[in-house]
C-alpha cells in the first residue's frame, strides 16, 4: 500500500543540487507529491521537505538513494515521528455580494485571512496541515473556487535539540 | 607564496598529485589549453585513441586491472561531440562501479547556455550516469575539484566522476593551492558493520546447513580475496560468483563453484536454489543472476554485505545487511564465525556437478575430434594454452563473452575485463588497450565477436601506435550471435537484422600492419595460438565458428533460476562456418 512519506533533506547550498534531487526521483520512478526547498540558519545549507507517494518497503531505498548524492548532507524520514507539518495555500473564490459574509466567516473558522478582494473575487490565505487546507477548499466548493496554489508541506520534528538537523560540525549532531 | 599558473597547468599538477601516469584521450577546440600544457608534463603518458568511446573504455579497463594498486583511470575529451562520445563509456563504468575520472572541455563560462559552437550541457547529460560531476568555471577551483573527484571515484562504491572544465578556467591564471584534505560533508560511505547486525549474521550462519557465498565484484574492488577465502574455508561454504566476481576465488579451489545466473552452470544455480543461506558479498542481485525474482532461492535466508546502502532490499529482500567496506566487514566478522563442515551439502553439489559434466558437449566434441570447430572450444584451448602465464582477458558482449566466462578458468583477480551491467558491445578492443597500457609486461587477449569488434575496430590503430601486446581473437559466426540465439529460441527462428556480411578481417589487420591468421579447422588452432604468442605487439586471429551455435545452459528471463535450458545430451548438429554468404 502506498502512502505519503515525508523526508527532511539537508543539502549543500550549491547550484544544480535541486536538479540532482529531482533527477534522482525521476530516474528511480519515485512519485513526488510535493517538494519544498529553502534556506536555513546556515548559509551553506538548504533544506528540502519532500513528500513522496510510496510503500514502507521502498521508503528506506529512497532515503539511501538520497544519501548517495554527494551534495546531500542529511536525510530523515519523519513520516512516523511527531512532527509539525505546515503548508500555506492561497485560494481565490468567486465572491458575489450575497456570499461575502459567509466566506469571511468560513475563513475565520479556519483562522485564515482574506488577503485580497475585488468586486468579483476574494483571495484567502490559509496555513496549516494539508488536511486542514483540504477541508477549507472543500468547504469553499460551494462558493466556487477559481484558483488554488499550495506550497506543499514544510516539516520539522517536534521537541528540542535532540533530532534537530544541522550541518555536521555546526552543532547539534 | 603559492605558485601562480594557468588552470591548464593546475589540472596537470593536480592529476600528477593524484598519481596519474596515463591519460586516454582525444583533443579538440575546448580542451586545447590542457593539451598545450600537456607538452610540459612529459612524465604523463597520453594515449590517443581513435574515438572518445575508446578512451573511456580504455580508462575503465586500466582502472579495473590496477584496482589492487588503487589506480583511477582518466579519460579526456573536448566539449560537445567529444563529450557525448564518451557517454557510452561513462555509463559502462557507472554500471560496473569502475573508478574513472572523465575530464571534458567546455565553452568559456560567458558562453554557457548560449548554444555556442560544440556546447553541450555535459553535466546535465551525465548526471544519471556518474557518481558525481562538476562544472568548473574558475581556474582557482581546479585543484579542489580534482582532489574531490578522485576521492569520490575511488572510495565507497567506486564509480565515474566527470569534471567539465570551461575554457576560460583553463586559460586564466590563479594561485595553485593543493588542498590538504577533502571537505565533503555529505559524502560518508559506510565503513564498518554494526555489532547487532554482525551478531545476527553470525547466528544465521551457525544455523545454516546448506550455505552458499555469492561473490561479486565488490570482493575485487575491496581487495577482500583473502577474507573471502578465509570465510569459505572456515565455515565450509561453497562460493558462486557473478560475471564480474570471477577471479575472486580461483576456480581450482575446492569450494569454488563458478559463475551463477543466466548462463551459469547447472550445478551452480542448483546450489543457489537449494541453499538455506546465501551470503552475498559485494553483489547486487542483478536480474541476470536471479532469474525470476519471486522464485529466487526460496529456501534461503540472506545476508547482504555491501558498501552501498541503496542496494539493500532493492531486488531481493534480505534478513541481515552488513553495511561497510567488504574487507573491513569480513575482518570484523571472521573471528566470530565458527568452524563448520557441511559434507552432505558438498556431496549434493558434487552430484549436480557430475551431472553437469555429462552435458559438456564441447569437451565431447574435442575428445571425438568431430564436427566443426566451435567458439567455446577456442576459448577452452586459449585457457589451456595460457593457464600458467597470468594473462589478462578483455571481452566484448555476447556469446563469445559468455563462453569466455564459462570456459576460461580465471585463476586470479583483476584478469577478466568485461562489461557486465551495461553489456556494451565493442568494449573488448579498447578495454584491451587500457589493460595493455596498465600491464605492459603481460599478454592481453581480446576476445570479441565479429559484430562487436566492428563497433570499435578503429582502436587497432591505437594498439599499433602504442606498440601494445594485444592478441585479438575474433569468433566470427557472421551473425550477431546472441541476438540470433534469442531470435531462434524466443522468436521462432525469425532472424531479423542479425546477418553480417563482414570485411576480410585478416586483410583489415594487414592494412594496420598487424600480423593475422584465419582459422577454420580444429587442427589449426594450436599453431595459430602459438603464432599469436610469438608476436610482440598486436596480432589478430579470426576463428570461423558455426553460425548457429548457442550458449547453454540458459535461464530465460521469466523462469526460475533452476529451470534451465541445458546443453543438449548429444552434440547438436551445427553447420560449418564456411557457408554461403560468408566473406572469404
Amino acid at each position: 500500500m502506498t502512502a505519503p512519506h515525508t523526508f527532511v533533506v539537508l543539502v549543500e547550498n550549491k547550484p544544480g543540487v535541486l536538479n540532482r534531487v529531482a533527477s534522482l526521483f525521476r530516474r528511480r520512478n519515485y512519485n513526488i507529491h510535493s517538494l519544498n526547498v529553502g534556506t536555513t540558519q546556515d548559509p551553506r545549507v538548504s533544506r528540502m521537505t519532500i513528500v513522496v507517494q510510496t510503500t514502507p518497503e521502498k521508503a528506506p531505498l529512497i532515503e539511501a538513494n538520497l544519501y548517495k548524492l554527494v551534495n546531500v548532507i542529511d536525510v530523515q524520514d519523519v513520516t512516523d515521528r511527531p512532527t509539525v507539518r505546515r503548508e500555506l495555500a492561497l485560494i481565490k473564490v468567486r465572491a458575489p455580494q450575497g456570499m461575502r459574509t459567509e466566506i469571511i466567516n468560513l475563513a475565520s473558522v479556519f483562522r485564515a485571512n482574506i488577503v485580497d478582494a475585488t468586486p468579483e473575487t476574494m483571495t484567502i490565505e490559509v496555513t496549516g496541515t494539508p488536511e486542514k487546507v483540504d477541508s477549507l477548499i472543500e468547504m469553499l466548493g460551494a462558493a466556487d473556487v477559481v484558483e488554488v496554489v499550495r506550497t506543499g508541506v514544510l516539516a520539522m520534528t517536534r521537541g528540542t535539540i535532540e533530532g534537530a538537523r544541522h550541518l555536521p560540525g555546526a552543532g547539534g549532531r | 607564496m603559492p605558485p601562480r599558473m594557468t588552470g591548464a597547468r593546475m589540472l596537470w599538477e593536480s592529476l600528477i598529485r593524484e598519481g596519474v601516469e596515463v591519460v586516454f584521450g582525444y583533443p579538440g577546440g575546448s580542451i586545447m589549453p590542457v593539451y598545450d600544457a600537456l607538452l610540459d608534463y612529459p612524465q604523463v603518458r597520453h594515449v590517443l585513441t581513435r574515438h572518445e568511446q575508446g578512451a573511456a573504455h580504455a580508462a575503465d579497463a586500466y582502472a579495473r586491472v590496477l584496482r589492487d594498486q588503487g589506480k583511477v583511470g582518466v579519460a579526456m575529451a573536448t566539449s560537445g561531440p567529444g563529450a557525448t562520445n564518451l557517454t557510452t563509456g561513462i555509463a559502462t563504468a557507472f554500471m560496473d562501479s569502475s573508478p574513472v575520472v572523465f575530464i571534458t572541455g567546455q565553452v568559456s563560462a560567458e558562453y554557457l547556455g548560449t548554444d555556442a559552437f560544440q556546447e553541450t550541457d555535459v553535466t546535465g547529460v551525465t548526471l544519471p550516469i556518474t557518481k558525481h560531476n562538476f562544472l568548473v568555471t574558475r581556474a582557482e577551483d581546479i585543484p579542489r575539484v580534482v582532489r574531490e573527484a578522485f576521492y569520490i571515484a575511488r572510495t565507497g562504491r567506486p564509480g565515474p566522476v566527470l569534471i567539465d572544465l570551461c575554457k576560460n578556467a583553463q586559460n586564466d591564471e590563479a594561485d595553485f593551492v593543493w588542498p590538504t584534505e577533502v571537505q565533503l560533508p555529505g559524502y560518508r560511505p559506510p565503513t564498518r558493520a554494526d555489532e547487532a547486525a554482525l551478531a545476527e549474521a553470525t547466528r544465521l550462519l551457525a544455523e545454516a546447513q546448506r550455505p552458499v557465498i555469492l561473490a561479486g565484484q565488490g570482493v575485487l574492488m575491496s581487495g577482500a580475496m583473502p577474507e573471502l577465502r578465509a570465510l569459505a574455508e572456515k565455515a565450509d561454504i561453497p562460493v558462486a560468483m557473478t560475471l564480474l566476481g570471477l577471479g575472486s576465488l580461483p576456480l581450482t579451489h575446492p569450494l569454488a563453484l563458478g559463475m551463477m545466473g543466466m548462463h551459469g552452470e547447472y550445478f551452480v544455480n542448483m546450489a543457489i536454489q537449494h541453499a538455506d543461506l546465501l551470503i552475498a558479498l559485494g553483489m547486487r542481485f542483478d536480474d541476470r543472476v536471479t532469474g525470476r525474482l519471486e522464485a529466487y532461492a526460496p529456501h534461503a535466508r540472506k545476508i547482504h554485505v555491501e558498501v552501498d546502502p541503496a542496494e539493500i532490499n532493492k531486488n531481493v529482500p534480505v534478513d541481515v545487511a552488513l553495511l561497510g567496506d567488504l574487507k573491513t566487514v569480513l575482518r570484523q566478522w571472521l573471528p566470530r564465525v565458527a568452524e563448520a563442515q557441511h559434507p552432505a551439502w558438498r556431496a549434493q553439489i558434487q552430484a549436480w556437478r557430475e551431472d553437469t559434466r555429462q552435458h559438456d558437449v564441447v569437451q565431447k566434441a574435442r575428445r571425438n575430434g568431430r564436427g566443426p570447430l566451435r567458439g567455446a572450444e577456442v576459448i577452452q584451448r586459449i585457457w589451456e594454452t595460457t593457464a600458467n602465464d597470468d594473462v589478462i582477458i578483455a571481452t566484448g558482449v555476447g556469446q563469445h563473452q559468455m563462453w569466455t566466462a564459462q570456459y576460461y578458468r580465471f585463476p586470479q583477480p583483476y584478469r577478466l575485463v568485461t562489461s557486465g551491467g551495461l553489456g556494451t558491445m565493442g568494449f573488448g578492443l579498447p578495454a584491451g588497450v587500457g589493460a595493455a597500457v596498465a600491464h605492459p609486461d603481460k599478454e592481453v587477449w581480446v576476445i570479441e565477436g565479429d559484430g562487436g569488434f566492428q563497433m570499435t575496430q578503429a582502436e587497432m590503430a591505437t594498439a599499433v601506435q602504442e606498440g601494445l601486446n594485444i592478441k585479438i581473437v575474433i569468433l566470427n559466426n557472421n551473425y550477431l550471435g546472441m541476438v540470433r540465439q534469442w531470435q531462434e529460441l524466443f522468436y521462432e527462428r525469425r532472424y531479423s537484422a542479425v546477418l553480417l556480411h563482414n570485411p576480410d578481417f585478416v586483410k583489415l589487420a594487414d592494412a594496420h600492419g598487424i600480423p593475422a591468421r584465419r582459422v577454420t579447422e580444429r587442427r589449426e588452432v594450436d599453431a595459430a595460438l602459438a603464432f599469436a604468442r610469438e608476436q610482440q605487439g598486436p596480432v589478430l586471429l579470426e576463428f570461423r565458428v558455426p553460425p548457429e551455435d548457442n550458449v547453454f545452459p540458459m535461464v530465460t528471463t521469466s523462469d526460475p533460476l533452476h529451470e534451465m535450458i541445458r546443453r543438449p545430451e548429444e552434440e547438436p548438429h551445427v553447420e560449418r562456418a564456411d557457408w554461403a554468404g560468408a566473406a572469404p
